[in-house]
């Protein structure tokens, strides 16, 4: 990295390394009687940061089979990122060593008196979840390291030298990835409702995964690209179609939770619409208004205008603003699920805050930040050029 | 009879030079400019001095009218017009009104920016004085193109013309309007 940047990163790796800590002690005391609870908002925290560096993966690929001069810019960021992902994997182990007080189909006699789950116990197990696990951290890792090792060599080479290398890796990469991302929300998102399904849960999760790197990676180059070395390379142009491909995203965010809602809700099957029913019924049908009007509808109108893409300050404000509310949406996905009440025969979620839901992702993400700005220290900021 | 001056057209061989010469032509005072190039160059439009196009509120508001008029007319035949009851399901069946919604909006936004950009640049006109220089044609392939026209009030035929000459254009040539 250029030496005038470490000084700005040290100051952001500090500050993130106390919000982390700060925050885990605040996690540990909100959530010391709440075990349960604690585990739960530690889950919202995991996915939404875990999002950041495994999505992070995906996009890069992206990059390197699509081109763009988006790309060039946040490049050395999105490798940081994925360079993470060892943290995010001992990040994981909490999930791993509480599976019982999250996940019922990990105990025993709840399957022992339910068909459905008997039925679905050859993939739904305790084993099989920590074996794939352990595949899925091994294929972002694997890829993550091949193409962090092939950029310092483009440094060396030049472009022509390691671009085939790169495609090589991507397109068979993108695949898997996207394989590894399905397979993960399935085991960590969805199979906390064992009886539920849906077959777009898992590009939901690709999606938002995208989406909050865009906003990660556009909240960095407002502070790295005004600076040297970058400061020639991240134009008012490159922010422009930062800032247009995170409004893709998140119009695709909508897209996707549309499409889900209107198929549920045409066939109305009582194993389907049971997730919608807790969702958009109650306190949590009033946060399924608040991101529909926040996620989607401000954020659009906002990124609709030339004027504020083109504005690196007022972009940032924007990018923030994405990140929360990946908070809330995720909020809204996962909490509903441990709610088990029913009024005649209509299932109902309890809509509840607790404190560590807020402790416990910030402390995650002052931890991811902290450990980010450390891996962007690590390395040349130097854009890599795609000639 | 001689016909009147309709500008002078100055050709240039790259994007390059006629994005530099239309800076030097605003710079100097020229303001009834034009210019006129085989491919979309994003940066003429800040060296013109171009202002923002309105059309994007055009399109705003076509897109608006689509929206609520689909809503609204789903609304309308559903619950006004024809209301009848669908597997047990709420005459106010939002959730199935999306898609039709959504398509209304993007049809009459299309069909806006359609109408709106066929207006705004006077369309259909059977008639411009450019195309008297016999080599304009090659507008649509290679060289690009830069008129002043002689409506400008600092138009002088001469002066402009000992102008144009200064930002090495390959040709500088008279336009019969």
């Amino acid at each position: 990295m250029t030496e005038a940047m470490r000084p700005y990163l040290d100051k952001m790796q500090t500050r993130a390394l106390i919000v982390g800590v700060v925050g885990l002690i605040a996690t540990a005391v909100a959530g010391a009687a709440h075990m349960d609870q604690l585990l739960r908002s530690y889950l919202v925290g995991f996915l939404l940061w875990a999002g950041v560096a495994i999505g992070s993966v995906g996009v890069l690929m992206l990059h390197h089979m699509v081109g763009g001069g988006w790309g060039v810019a946040i490049r050395r960021g999105l490798e940081a990122s994925t360079r993470t992902l060892p943290l995010i994997a001992v990040l994981f182990i909490p999930i791993a060593a509480g599976l019982h007080g999250l996940y019922e189909w990990s105990h025993a006699d709840v399957v022992a008196k339910d068909h459905i789950l008997q039925q679905k116990a050859l993939y739904l197990n305790p084993t099989g979840f920590y074996i794939r696990a352990v595949i899925y951290f091994v294929i972002w890792y694997l890829l993550a390291t091949r193409l962090n090792a092939l950029s310092k060599r483009q440094e060396s080479e030049g472009y022509w030298a390691v671009r085939p290398s790169l495609q090589t890796v991507s397109a068979p990469g993108l695949l898997l990835h996207t394989l590894a991302v399905t397979f993960a929300a399935v085991d960590w998102g969805m199979s906390l409702e064992p009886h539920w399904f849906s077959t777009i849960y898992g590009v939901l999760f690709l999606v938002n995964q995208a989406l909050s790197v865009f906003a990660v990676m556009i909240f960095t180059m407002t502070f790295l690209g005004t600076r040297e070395p970058m400061k020639g390379v991240v134009s008012t142009q490159t922010f422009h179609d930062l800032g247009t491909l995170m409004f893709a995203f998140n119009m695709l965010w909508a897209y996707m939770n549309v499409s889900q809602l209107i198929i549920m809700w045409s066939a109305n099957l009582p194993e389907e619409i049971t997730w919608y029913v807790k969702r958009l019924n109650g306190g949590w049908g009033n946060v399924a208004t608040v991101l529909f009007i926040f996620h989607f509808g401000v954020v659009f109108f906002l990124l609709k205008q030339r004027g504020i893409k083109r504005n690196p300050g007022l972009l940032r404000t924007v990018a923030a603003w994405v990140i929360l509310m990946r908070f809330v949406d995720l909020l809204w996905v996962i909490m509903p699920a441990f709610s088990h009440g029913q009024e005649n025969g209509v299932p109902v979620a309890h809509f509840a805050i607790h404190p560590t839901d807020l402790t416990a992702p910030i402390a995650i993400g002052g931890l991811w930040v902290a450990f980010f700005a450390f891996q962007l220290k690590k390395r040349s900021l130097e854009p890599l050029p795609l000639n | 009879m001689r016909k009147p001056l309709y500008g002078l057209m100055a050709e240039f061989a790259t994007p390059e030079q006629l994005i530099e010469a239309t800076e030097k032509v605003h710079s100097e005072g020229y303001r009834k400019v034009d210019a006129y190039s085989p491919l979309p160059i994003e940066e003429l439009h800040h060296s013109m001095h171009l202002p923002d196009s309105k059309l994007p509120r055009f399109v705003f508001f076509g897109g608006l009218a689509g929206g609520l008029g689909g809503f609204g007319l789903l609304q309308w035949i559903s619950q006004v017009a024809y209301p009848l009851n669908i597997g047990g399901r709420p005459l106010n069946s939002w959730v199935s009104f999306i898609p039709i919604t959504f398509e209304l909006t993007v049809l009459l936004a299309g069909l806006t920016t359609f109408a709106t950009l066929i207006a705004m640049c006077g369309l259909p006109l059977p008639y411009h004085p450019v195309f008297n220089v016999p080599r304009f044609k090659l507008a649509s392939s290679e060289r690009f193109f830069l008129v002043i026209e002689s409506e400008d009030p600092r138009f002088d035929l001469v002066r402009t013309r000992e102008f144009l000459n200064t930002l090495h254009p390959h040709e500088v040539s008279e336009v019969e309007s």
